[in-house]
């Protein structure tokens, strides 16, 4: 648990992921039900209305105007999103 | 009719009396603006009411209804927003420490559709943080409270919407529904709410809960309302790609019809677990409908129970995912820290509240390497058993009818530390959504300490009609 | 030409290429916002490319077509497709995932042909969207390291990418070099991308490994950030050496991305792949399946120019050069195949325009200002005899300054004749007479000396003497 509240960027105290597991582990429990049905022939659905091809045309749009948006920001500098150093991250 | 007993006119009656003159909208406004004065901070149905806005907007459509022009089919209805649906200019919350002060630059589909229909937007609901949760518990701005019994729940998560509605602050509200998030308060609050099929009304603008599940539909205090509402925000949307591409059949025009020769299901394998007020309540719904013509046919859905354990998989799956932006970057909070990645980790915890919390957490497991086919490989093949039980039991029946929740409004933290115990109040709800199928709950009397109880109409892909006039044909063997 | 031949002992280089290509529409992937470079940072924004709540993705038809046009260029299948999120966090990734065609990207099973005749297979050219720009503030020469902050522009974020994925069929360095060449060239011809290595436009990786031939591949490494078709070559060799020295040395090759220093021409490590992310993708649920059309498909494959190969294969033809000759690459590079047709067309030597417009034509575009006909007429006059290489030189710098001119009347005015056979034969008698020693020593085969005996020819004949007429009469004389 401790791995996936690192994928999930939550910084968690330990105590919080203890409990967490806990109840993840019950939750989990309970999935166990689903074990008893034979799903090999069945297709897993992933969208509740089938659509295709739905596309909009390459025409521009009127674009949102950077002050108002960079005031909603936590920190900006130079028209841009200022952000701590991302070391440890890829780039 | 309102929590109180007081009855009001419909929102069609209002909107005709708004066009014609006969009634100003500064007038209507004025009047939900009293009722929320009255009852609000006892209730806490809203996040934020926009009461200068709704008046400004009401002297608009008066104005242009003096010049001779139609404000539209909603002129002078008010309306109460989730806080979840994105508003410009207007602080969109979530119900969450995470957005707290964010105003987006942009309006949701609904919102430009209301705005085009006349309506009159009187503020935004409270909710369960993200949309998570049944009870409306989990909002980091604290809970609502039930119009009906203050010591009880709304239900949720889109309790505060619900409650707006039944305490007659706005005549309609709008919802989302994941799971039943607009069905279940509904019913606890003694109101219509509809979740229409997936595609129905746009997303777009609608902060993601979970996207392959997430409606918006209306709350209000009679099915007509309900199906103006819902003729005015259905329909296609270019900025949504789900949104279903044609036009809907008038909703208005179909509660017209009665129920004669319409089949009516009765799901005979049902999962177990509702009380016997609602049980009972359920039954004389059949007989209801059979008295005003319909037949009532057994049919089984056999996927239905295991409908709990596909959605808990899907839906934080997707949340996971969906959640991932609120990141401190772009908007809302941040956590100052050292480093980036130590800023995501400290603002996330800080800015969800639990029940977020845990989802992502259980949806970042559903999805990680090595478990992925485990769980939600497995889920999404559990919803396609759902979908095919129910297109088989359509087959047979017009529409099915169910408990919307198994008991009537519970009391504030009833439900104990045990997440199951809450995900349990959705048993009959969340099945439609994984369908992608739409769903109503309509108030049918009184259970336990006298508290509504609604009845939940199902019916197949794109049934709007048919699932609005049974549902019409139950409010009038009420009254 | 190489500045590598052969790695040392019997290794074997294997590299395959990951290209990224923009492509050039006019907005972005999923959203209506300009796909621009050089604008004012975080210009081009909209909710989409924010990755703002309740925002929603629909799919650049114009962009879908770009991408197919580059797969049937490639020979590639185009397939139905989906696409996915792959989540991982970065600050210039506003939603934390990139959607992506993953399992089933739009183009598979395509190839290469390289000038030389090497085919490189195509495993698959899938769309996805581009990440914002990151810019590194306070540390040294902006690397990640040392830095005390990061600025993030969005305007990249969402333009929509096509990624092209060889397979590991490259040998050699200059493969790598021809490859990326070659890609480039078709990418421009069927108009998808602009292709600019240094604006980031195409963006090449290169997964490099040596073994020896007849046993398994040995371990990878990626190289990242090489921005020019030469640091390609560059790159790969300095990789592959550094691999062969660690195995020479007893050492193990740990699979990992490495990033090219241009500076000081060496690969570092930027991290192990044993910490990768786990990216839990998942089918994008906002967005519906791709399945372009047969008709779409055919109407994009006929709209389809003479790609690169095509036009080398019909200029050689029409020249008698080689294909992979530098005269032939250089010219259809130029995109000048067609002038030179053209000049042969209007009944010119096509193999002299070749060497004319190679020559003369670079400074011109596509479409050079001499009319055709005057260099048809120039090329007669040269294979005709008229005139000399070097005279025809100087009245084509003539006829290119002036934008066109008739060769003959220009020949004329700078008098230049043809000399008759009598009187050059008289010039070479001179020669021989004037420098005997020369003309011993070409008698016993010194080809140094037969330039001398041009020369003075050369000089008698006022430059209007041609020199493979001149050779040929020394080598009659000889006997
Ligand atoms: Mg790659
Ligand atoms: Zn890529």
């Amino acid at each position: 648990m401790a791995k996936v509240a690192r994928l999930a960027r939550l910084a968690l105290a330990p105590d919080e992921i203890e409990r967490m597991t806990a109840q993840l582990d019950g939750m989990l429990e309970h999935f166990a039900d689903v074990d008893a049905l034979d799903l090999t022939d069945v297709a897993p659905m992933t969208q509740p209305f089938p659509l295709v091809n739905v596309f909009r045309a390459d025409v521009v749009q009127p674009c949102l105007d950077r002050e108002e948006v960079l005031a909603a920001a936590p920190a900006s500098e130079d028209g841009r999103f200022r952000v701590p150093p991302t070391v440890g991250l890829e780039g | 009719m309102t929590a109180d007993g007081t009855s009001t006119p419909s929102a069609a009656a209002v909107a005709a009396a708004v066009r014609s003159g006969a009634t100003k909208a500064a007038d209507v406004v004025e009047q939900h603006l009293a009722a929320i004065a009255a009852r609000e901070p006892e209730i806490h149905a809203f996040n934020t009411v926009l009461a200068e806005q709704a008046r400004e907007r009401a002297a608009q459509i008066d104005a242009s209804v003096a010049a001779g022009n139609d404000p539209g089919p909603l002129a002078g209805v008010t309306v109460a927003l989730k806080d979840n649906m994105c508003t410009r200019g207007v602080p969109t919350t979530c119900s969450s420490k995470i957005l707290d002060g964010w105003k987006p630059p942009y309006d949701a589909t609904v919102v430009n559709m209301l705005r085009d229909a006349g309506a009159i937007i009187v503020g935004k609901t409270n909710l369960d943080e993200f949309a998570m949760g049944s009870s409306t518990e989990n909002s980091a701005f604290g809970p609502t409270r039930n119009p009906h019994d203050t010591s009880r729940v709304p239900g949720g998560s889109s309790g505060g919407s619900a409650a707006a509605v039944a305490a007659g602050f706005s005549q309609i509200a709008l919802g989302s529904d994941t799971g039943g998030s607009i069905r279940q308060p509904a019913a606890l609050c003694g109101v219509v709410g509809v979740k229409p099929t997936y595609g129905y009304v746009s997303r777009y603008g609608l902060v993601a809960f979970a996207s392959s599940l997430d409606q918006i539909g209306p709350f209000a205090s009679s099915v007509e309302d309900a199906a103006l509402m819902l003729d005015v925000i259905g329909g296609h949307d270019p900025h949504d790609s789900t949104s279903i591409p044609q036009r809907h059949p008038s909703l208005t025009e179909a509660i017209q019809q009665g129920v004669e020769g319409l089949r009516v299901g009765r799901i005979t394998d049902l999962p177990e677990g509702a009380d016997p007020d609602v049980q009972e309540r359920l039954d004389a719904a059949f007989e209801a409908l059979r008295a005003a013509g319909a037949t009532i046919v057994d049919v089984q859905v056999p996927a239905f129970t295991f409908g709990l354990t596909a959605y808990y998989l899907i839906a934080p799956a997707e949340a996971s995912s969906n959640l991932a932006r609120y990141d401190g970057v772009r908007y809302g909070l941040r956590v100052d820290a050292a480093d980036t990645n130590e800023m995501y980790g400290v603002t996330r915890a800080a800015g969800f509240g639990d029940e977020v919390k845990r989802r992502i957490m259980l949806g970042t497991y559903a999805l990680s390497a090595g478990y992925y086919d485990a769980y939600y490989g497995k889920a999404l093949k559990v919803r396609r058993l759902i979908h095919d039980d129910f297109e088989r039991a359509y087959q047979q029946a017009d529409v099915l009818l169910t408990p919307t929740s198994p008991s009537v409004a519970f009391k504030f933290g009833s439900k104990g530390d045990n997440p199951f115990a809450m995900y349990l109040c959705d048993t009959y709800t969340i099945p439609t959504n994984l369908a992608g199928h739409p769903g109503m709950s309509v108030p049918f009397g009184t259970g336990a300490e006298g508290l509504p109880v609604g009845v939940q109409v199902l019916a197949g892909t794109l049934q709007e009609p048919v699932m609005f006039r049974a549902a019409a044909a139950l409010e009038r063997a009420l009254s | 030409m190489s500045s590598y031949d052969g790695l040392p002992g019997d290794w074997e280089l294997v590299v395959g290429l990951e290209v990224h290509v923009e492509l050039a529409t006019a907005t972005k992937l999923f959203s209506g916002s300009p796909n621009r470079f050089g604008d004012e940072p975080n210009t081009n924004i909209d909710p989409v490319t924010l990755g703002l709540p309740g925002a929603l993705p629909v799919l650049n038809e114009h962009a879908v077509e770009l991408a197919m046009r580059i797969g049937l260029a490639l020979n590639c299948t185009v397939q139905p497709s989906t696409f996915h999120r792959k989540n991982y966090f970065y600050p210039d990734m506003p939603k934390a995932y990139q959607v992506s065609q993953y399992d089933q990207p739009l183009n598979v099973d395509g190839y290469l042909d390289l000038p030389n005749g090497v085919r490189v297979g195509i495993e698959r050219a899938h769309m996805e969207e581009d990440a914002g720009k990151s810019t590194h503030v306070g540390g040294s020469g902006g690397r990640v390291h040392g830095a005390t902050a990061s600025l993030i522009d969005l305007n990249r974020a969402g333009v929509p990418l096509v990624e092209i994925v060889s397979k590991p069929d490259i040998r050699s360095a200059d493969d790598a070099r021809a490859c990326v060449g070659e890609l480039r060239a078709i990418l421009l011809a069927v108009g998808a991308s602009d292709a600019k290595m240094e604006e980031g436009s195409m963006r090449v990786d290169a997964n490099v490994s040596v073994h020896k031939p007849g046993t398994p591949f040995g371990t990878r490494c990626e190289i990242k950030n090489v921005n020019s078709v030469r640091s390609v070559g560059r790159a790969i060799e300095y990789e592959a050496r550094r691999q062969i020295d660690l195995l020479e040395s007893g050492d193990k090759v740990v699979q990992q991305t490495r990033h090219w220093d241009e500076g000081d021409g060496r690969t570092h490590t930027l991290r192990s792949k044993e910490d990768a992310d786990d990216y839990r993708y998942f089918l994008e649920p906002d967005l519906v399946p791709l399945a372009p059309s047969a008709e779409w498909v055919e109407r994009v494959r006929a709209a389809l120019p003479m790609l690169p190969a095509a036009r080398r294969a019909r200029l050689s033809e029409a020249t008698g050069q080689a294909a992979d000759s530098e005269a032939v690459t250089s010219v259809v590079e130029r995109g000048q195949d067609d002038y030179v047709l053209a000049v042969a067309a209007a009944g010119g030597n096509a193999a002299r325009a070749l060497v004319h417009v190679k020559e003369a034509f670079a400074e011109q575009g596509t479409s050079p200002q001499v009319p055709a006909a005057d260099l048809a007429a120039l090329s007669l006059l040269e294979v005709g005899g008229t005139l000399t290489a070097t005279q025809a030189k100087a009245v084509l710098a003539e006829i290119v300054a002036n934008g066109g001119g008739d060769a003959a009347a220009i020949a004329s005015a700078k008098g230049f004749e043809a000399i008759d056979t009598s009187s050059l034969e008289c010039f070479v008698d001179e020669a021989i007479a004037a420098d005997p020693d020369a003309w011993q020593k070409f008698c016993n085969g010194d080809g140094k000396a037969m330039g001398a005996l041009v020369g003075l020819v050369m000089k008698a004949s006022k430059g209007k003497a041609d020199g493979k007429t001149v050779t040929a009469l020394l080598n009659q004389k000889k006997g």
